[in-house]
């Protein structure tokens, strides 16, 4: 390897030398990621074909570990002062990146400056929006992108006498006692619980979490979901985990095998969990959109994504941006998008891509890929729907999650739970709009 | 006659201590003093904008009821991991320090535990303790134990206190091992024939000649218990459920990485530097008077 590198090293020297040509030199381009098993695989391959499409620039991707590994990784490495070129970062830092000022640099921006074909009317409003600013300008280049449905065991709901896979919040809860008879451990369970029974459940009952578009307006956001729609949901789980028929498992997705093993029928978690549900489901199965209520106005609106985007950092070289340009650029091909999202099962980000993947007819073999899109575009998004970008999100996650765990264990009445969470949360979200950089 | 050995001159003096101060000086007192420094300080996760606030960091700490509740925990949780890790480990050490069959190949399982990362050993007992997939918390569910460390607090806290127990007690049986076997034969004979029995020999002899090893083991295991066993606990519990897993240390981290909050972060560290400094000290101070050397 040194050796060929070596070699390598020395003809060009050599070349360079007699030609005596102006040097060319491959500028290149950090990319770092949090992508494991055949994702990872997905983005190597992606660096492969873009650095063998051209000659000028090379990406090299490096797996840094989890999402929060990574973005702590890529804070360390801008302090210290060798942030990488790229860095993906899950949709839930997208506060906390969009605050740096200075720290990044806008993918709507570094596409205008270096002149390349962008669109962003072409993009997934519901997907794009997130990772934009109120006045539509995109800041991170979305790449991973999943929303959260509820996977259904047929053959569960079959034994307990139930026909069709619930709609409704109250179906939901009916079926759930139901398929407790036959499970005496669970009925009904959910994995990222404030993802799903906060974050997705507020913008499909298109009422908000917090002030000023969920926070998409400015940092001067407060958080107002401790509401009766929310404490009613929070209400009836509490009163079904007395039993079991509701079931908590746990604030990430590490619950999820309770479902592939049948000890779960209803499961409520991200629709990127398709691959492993193929590999390990011994029954039949399916997925269907997040229930709602029905008495709710709006019901249902259009969910939100979770998954990650990718982030430019500041203060690189006009070359290096030039190249990061180019790579975006061929991300957003078409026939590329369309390949990735039936690869991976993460939903592709054009509209393009997802004409063109239903055209091909792809959806009447595949189903459950279509439904967390159909739920995306379901209604266009609203104030309510659009996404959510709080500060310290990464920890609020856990101190709402703490608070629903409270609820769910008795400690504190749902209404109480929900206070604390608001409040609490509020406290940080204080915090950081006195860090953010304006 | 006083036997010392006289070293010619600073240098050689000053040369052989630099070494020990270097290390001292990078590893603590430099990071020591960088946390201080932080826990004045709010800052963005960038770093791009710092403010000078004083003690606000400190002030807005003993403002939150779940900071209280962390030392709560901490506290329950270091006490029952060291009572525990120092039991069971003294228990084997008397039982390996017998003249049994094959006692080497016991005395080598006993350590092998020590070897296991703090995080590897908390999978490991996920696998066994984890509700429904579980084969220990099947056994438990089918006996009518609803075994849930999930949303129940108290088993949480039962499975991270077994984690970090059988993770630290190779390490003190090694050393427990150590000081039964420098305990003179001869004393324990003596006892043997004025018709002491066994029970009152450890009680009388040997566990007051163990002191010196005791204290030394009590010190490092509360150590132990309050910084090494961040791991465990991320893995197992990441604090949960509802914060009753979360002990000081654990929320000097979750603060300091999830929550980017540098500031606060570093306070709880001074604070927890603080608290380690003074049990330490009343341990030497008041605890060692008791142990014969």
């Amino acid at each position: 390897m040194a050796l060929r590198f070596f070699g390598a090293a020395a003809t060009v020297a050599v070349a360079v030398g007699m030609t005596a040509s102006p040097a060319l030199a491959v500028t290149e381009i950090q990319w770092w990621h949090a992508m494991t098993g055949p994702n990872n695989d997905v983005v190597v391959k992606l660096a492969n074909d873009f650095n063998a499409s051209q000659s000028d620039y090379k990406i090299v991707p490096t797996f840094k570990g989890s999402y929060a590994d990574t973005l702590n990784a890529g804070i360390a490495a801008f302090r210290a002062g060798n942030a990488p070129g790229i860095m993906q970062v899950f949709e839930v830092g997208t506060a906390t990146m969009m605050a740096a000022k200075g720290a990044i640099k806008p993918v709507s921006d570094l596409m205008k400056e270096q002149g390349e074909k962008f669109d962003p009317q072409s993009y997934l409003p519901a997907i794009t929006g997130y990772y934009s600013t109120a006045k539509g300008e995109m800041l991170s280049f979305p790449f991973n992108s999943s929303s959260m449905v509820m996977w259904v065991n047929l053959d569960a709901l079959k034994k307990a006498g139930i026909d069709a896979p619930p709609k409704t919040w109250p179906e939901v809860f009916a079926d759930a006692k139901k398929l407790h008879a036959t499970s005496p451990t669970c009925g009904f369970s959910s994995s990222w619980i404030t993802w799903g029974l906060i974050e997705q459940f507020s913008a499909w009952h298109n009422i908000p979490i917090g002030t000023k578009a969920n926070g998409l307006d400015g940092f001067d956001t407060v958080l107002e979901f401790n509401n009766p729609l929310e404490t009613k949901l929070l209400e009836n789980l509490v009163e079904l985990q007395k039993d079991k028929s509701y079931d908590y498992s746990g604030r990430t997705n590490t619950g999820e095998g309770r479902f592939t093993s049948g000890e779960c029928a209803l499961y409520m978690t991200s629709s990127a969990f398709y691959p492993n549900v193929k590999a390990n489901a011994k029954f039949n199965y399916t997925a269907v959109p997040m229930p709602y209520f029905p008495d709710a106005k709006d019901a249902p609106q259009n969910s939100i994504i979770g998954g990650a985007s990718l982030w430019v950092m500041g203060g690189k070289s006009s070359e290096e941006y030039k190249g990061i340009a180019k790579f975006f650029t061929f991300l957003s091909d078409t026939d590329r998008q369309v390949y990735l999202h039936e690869v991976s099962g993460y939903l592709p980000i054009t509209k393009a891509a997802y004409d063109k993947t239903k055209a091909s007819g792809f959806y009447e073999k595949n189903p459950i890929l279509e439904v967390p899109l159909k739920e995306l575009t379901n209604k266009p998004p609203t104030e309510n729907s659009r996404g959510l970008r709080f500060g310290g999100m990464v920890q609020m996650r856990d101190v709402w999650s703490e608070e629903i765990e409270a609820a769910l264990a008795g400690k504190k009445s749902a209404k109480e739970a929900l206070d604390a969470a608001v409040s609490r949360g509020n406290q940080m979200l204080r915090q950081f709009e006195r860090t953010a950089t304006k | 006659m006083e036997n010392r050995a006289i070293f010619p001159g600073r240098l050689l003096a000053c040369l052989l201590v630099f070494p020990q101060l270097a290390v001292s000086l990078i590893f603590f007192y430099w990071p020591a003093a960088q946390a201080l420094w932080q826990s004045f300080l709010v800052q963005d996760a960038f770093g791009l904008s710092t403010e000078f606030v004083w003690f606000e960091n400190y002030a807005n700490l003993l403002k939150t009821p779940e900071y209280y509740h962390a030392i709560g925990t901490t506290f329950v949780f270091s006490l029952l991991v060291v009572f525990f890790s120092l039991a069971i480990g003294l228990l084997l050490a008397v039982m390996a320090n017998r003249n049994i069959a094959g006692v080497q190949i016991y005395r080598t399982f006993l350590i092998i535990p020590y070897a296991v990362a703090p995080a590897v050993a908390s999978v490991l007992f996920i696998f066994m303790f984890q509700p429904g997939l579980g084969m220990i918390a099947r056994a438990l569910q089918r006996n009518g134990i609803d075994w849930n460390p999930v949303l129940n607090g108290t088993h949480a806290m039962i499975l991270i206190v077994i984690v970090a127990v059988w993770n630290q007690i190779s390490y003190n049986f090694l050393f427990f091992l150590a000081g039964l076997q420098s305990i003179p034969k001869s004393v324990i004979e003596a006892a043997a024939i004025d018709g002491a029995r066994p029970m009152r020999r450890f009680w009388t002899i040997v566990f007051p000649l163990l002191s010196p090893t005791t204290f030394f083991l009590i010190v490092v295991n509360i150590t132990y218990a309050f910084f090494n066993t961040l791991g465990i606990i991320d893995t197992a519990t990441e604090g949960g459920p509802n914060g009753s897993t979360s002990t000081l240390v654990y929320k000097v981290f979750l603060d300091g990485k999830a929550g980017s909050d540098l500031g606060g972060s570093a306070a709880q560290s001074v604070i927890l530097m603080i608290i380690v400094v003074v049990l330490t000290a009343v341990q030497f101070r008041y605890v060692e008077k008791k142990v014969h050397y």
